[in-house]
């Protein structure tokens, strides 16, 4: 058992930054968890005090039942893989795996059988020897990973690591992340502001926002339950459109069911559709501003009513639509969420 | 699209250049050449006749024991000066890369023996030091201790040593607070989340990692040793007592000055221009390569 578990963690900054404003959350042993949030929003600090990097201002941070705040970051074992790699850079690939071994004076031979273990796993057994100088950025990035595999810590931390490598080493890197924790089941707290790869690696995803947790849940649940506005313009890509809808209506837009009062209506681009499909309770009539073709499917981007507020409409395949054209779309109750405007949180 | 200026004709490059190639003929080239000639000629005592007599005043020169010992001399005072700057700056390095709150404050008080000249530096641990009044001597003597520079070779070293090393640090300490700075602050972490004690951390990450600029402050120091130090040791004690503290450089001076062996003076000056061209081109071989990693 390693979970982690999280008590109204407050992190103030020298100078008076309040980075993290009162954190709860739990990790369950073996789950991969992940934050995710615009920038500055207090990831990485809400991190970095897991791993002792930083002092924690207010509320406990316990690993495996043990509440770890006055604990040197060497004795709570866990293992981080920072976004810049901090390879050691006059120490060997194998020296680099092998350092936070020797220091714990594991003996001599299951070092050796540890580190070429790992070496095995993400392939850079023909790098041992090498320099990290002489290595590319994603051989790096997997000696990082090698490093705080070997020592079989409770708890991964990731910082960002992929955030420095190209677009495609980036998704196969991230499949073979996920893969290596299924296998270890080692319990991993994995901070990114890429929103694909937080949806597919994680078990609980949390979105964070200005040093607060705006929901954490199964990545689907938030994609299908926002709970706040927040979370449901920053989960989605393309994101949901989110419209202000006054009491009296909107021109172009018909709404049959709707929440007594002005709402914010969400409803994201890939549930709206051109054919009526059924007991539609929403219909919006939009004049084609921009049409982007991504190939698999196409976004229409339009104003509601021509001069109204911007939407945007998935259509799959290739589109004939133009700009200037006049489209109507409609969408089904239950793709709709409702907030209220003054607070940003879900009606339902 | 770069903008670039194209100078027609070879003139303009030249004057251009000129006046750094003037200063670096007359103030440099010409008194090495002089000294390069003068090593080659014997003077009788009255200065009346000059006699070329190719290498004998070099023959003459290491023949001489007093030469080696003199050799030892400024080894002694080189190694202790380099050691002794390089590890307390080192030390102050690693305190203000901490606290760099203070850092400004701490940094500025630091760098203030930088500016002051050899000589007056010399002349201030000659005060702190002198036997009779000296503050410092007479808390030494009040401790017990028989302290008297004046007499004591060990003791004059001592005082030598302590100024240069005192002068050096503020040009080490810059250099080394520079260099722990451009360490990476994630690499020192994931050191301490590795298992490191700070004292290994230093040891394994910290001072490998420093070495290209322990290796250059190395050579610069040794070379600000050999010859930068005259000043501190011409005010502080004369290379006495019997010759106990005379380096290299100030061996150049008394033999010359005082000695009027001025054949001798030049070929010791020849040997010492010797040493740091090639201190200079071990440092240009060696900071590329080896201290790399
Ligand atoms: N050492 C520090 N001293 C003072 N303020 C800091 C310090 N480190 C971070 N902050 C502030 O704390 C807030 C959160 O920073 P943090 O690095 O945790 O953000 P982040 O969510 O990781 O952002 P990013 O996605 O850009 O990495 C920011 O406003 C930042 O300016
Ligand atoms: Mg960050």
């Amino acid at each position: 058992m390693s979970d982690v578990r999280l008590d109204a963690v407050r992190k103030v900054y020298p100078g008076g930054v309040e980075a993290v404003k009162g954190v709860s959350l739990e990790i369950a042993d073996g789950q991969f968890c992940v934050l995710v949030g615009p920038s500055g929003c207090g990831k990485s600090t809400l991190l970095r005090m897991v791993a002792g990097l930083e002092t924690i201002s207010g509320g406990t941070c316990a690993i495996d039942g043990k509440v770890v705040n006055e604990i040197e970051p060497a004795e709570r074992d866990i293992a981080m893989v920072f976004q810049n790699y901090a390879l050691y850079p006059h120490m060997s690939v194998y020296d680099n795996m092998a350092y936070g071994l020797r220091n714990r004076g594991t003996p001599k031979d299951e070092i050796d059988a540890r580190v070429k273990e790992a070496a095995r796993i993400l392939e850079v057994e023909p790098f041992l020897a090498r320099k990290p100088k002489a290595l590319s950025g994603g051989q790096r990035q997997r000696v990082a990973m090698g490093r705080a595999i070997v020592r079989k810590p409770k708890v991964f931390l990731f910082d960002e690591p992929l955030s420095n490598l190209d677009a495609k080493l980036r998704i196969q890197m991230r499949v073979e992340i996920k893969k290596l924790q299924r296998a270890l089941k080692t319990t991993s707290i994995y901070v990114t502001h890429d929103q694909l790869e937080a949806m597919t690696l994680a078990d609980q995803l949390v979105v964070m926002n200005k040093g607060q947790v705006e929901q954490a849940g199964a990545p689907l649940d938030l994609y299908e339950k926002p709970q706040t506005i927040f979370v449901a313009g920053f989960i989605g890509a393309p994101p949901m459109n989110l419209v202000t809808v006054p009491e009296a209506g909107l021109p172009g837009l018909t709404l049959i069911e709707r929440p007594a009062g002005p709402v914010v209506l969400g409803i994201r681009p890939e549930h709206l559709h051109e054919q009526p499909m059924g007991p539609d309770t929403l219909t919006v009539e939009i004049v084609v501003s921009a049409v982007e073709a991504v190939g698999a499917e196409t976004y229409l981007y339009g104003a509601l009513h021509g001069h109204g507020p911007e939407l945007i409409v998935r259509v799959p395949g290739r589109a004939t639509h133009a700009p200037g054209q006049r489209i109507r779309a409609c969408a089904e109750a239950s793709q709709l969420h409702f907030f209220n405007p003054q607070t940003g949180r879900r009606i339902d | 699209m770069e903008k670039r200026v194209v100078f027609h004709g070879k003139l303009l490059p030249f004057l251009l250049l000129a006046p750094q190639l003037l200063v670096t003929l007359i103030f440099f080239y010409l008194p090495a050449g002089q000294a390069v000639w003068q090593s080659f000629l014997v003077q009788d005592a009255f200065g009346l006749s000059t006699e070329f007599v190719w290498f004998e005043n070099y023959q003459i020169l290491f023949a001489k024991g007093e030469y080696y010992r003199t050799m030892l001399t400024t080894a002694i005072f080189s190694s202790l000066v380099a050691f002794f700057s390089l590890s307390i700056a080192l030390l102050f390095a690693v305190q203000a890369d901490k606290h760099i709150k203070f850092a400004t404050g701490y940094k500025t008080l630091l760098i203030w023996p930088y500016a002051v000249a050899p000589a007056i530096a010399g002349v201030l641990w000659l005060f702190m030091f002198q036997p009779s009044l000296g503050l410092v001597s007479q808390a030494i003597r009040a401790a017990g201790f028989e302290w008297n520079p004046l007499l004591d070779q060990n003791h004059a070293m001592a005082l030598v040593v302590m100024a240069a090393t005192w002068k050096q640090i503020s040009y080490n300490f810059l250099f080394f607070l520079a260099g722990l700075q451009a360490i990476p602050k994630s690499v020192i972490e994931a050191a301490a989340i590795d298992g490191a004690t700070p004292m290994r951390r230093f040891w394994t990450i910290i001072f490998p990692l420093l070495s290209p600029t322990t290796f250059f402050l190395l050579v610069v120091n040794i070379v600000y040793v050999f010859f930068d130090t005259f000043g501190i040791i011409d005010a502080a004690t004369q290379g006495g007592p019997a010759k106990g503290t005379e380096t290299l450089v100030y061996k150049v001076f008394s033999d010359g000055k005082s000695g009027g062996d001025l054949g001798g003076s030049a070929a010791q000056s020849v040997v010492l221009m010797v040493i740091v061209i090639a201190l200079t081109a071990i440092q240009f071989r060696y900071v590329e390569r080896k201290v790399q990693y």
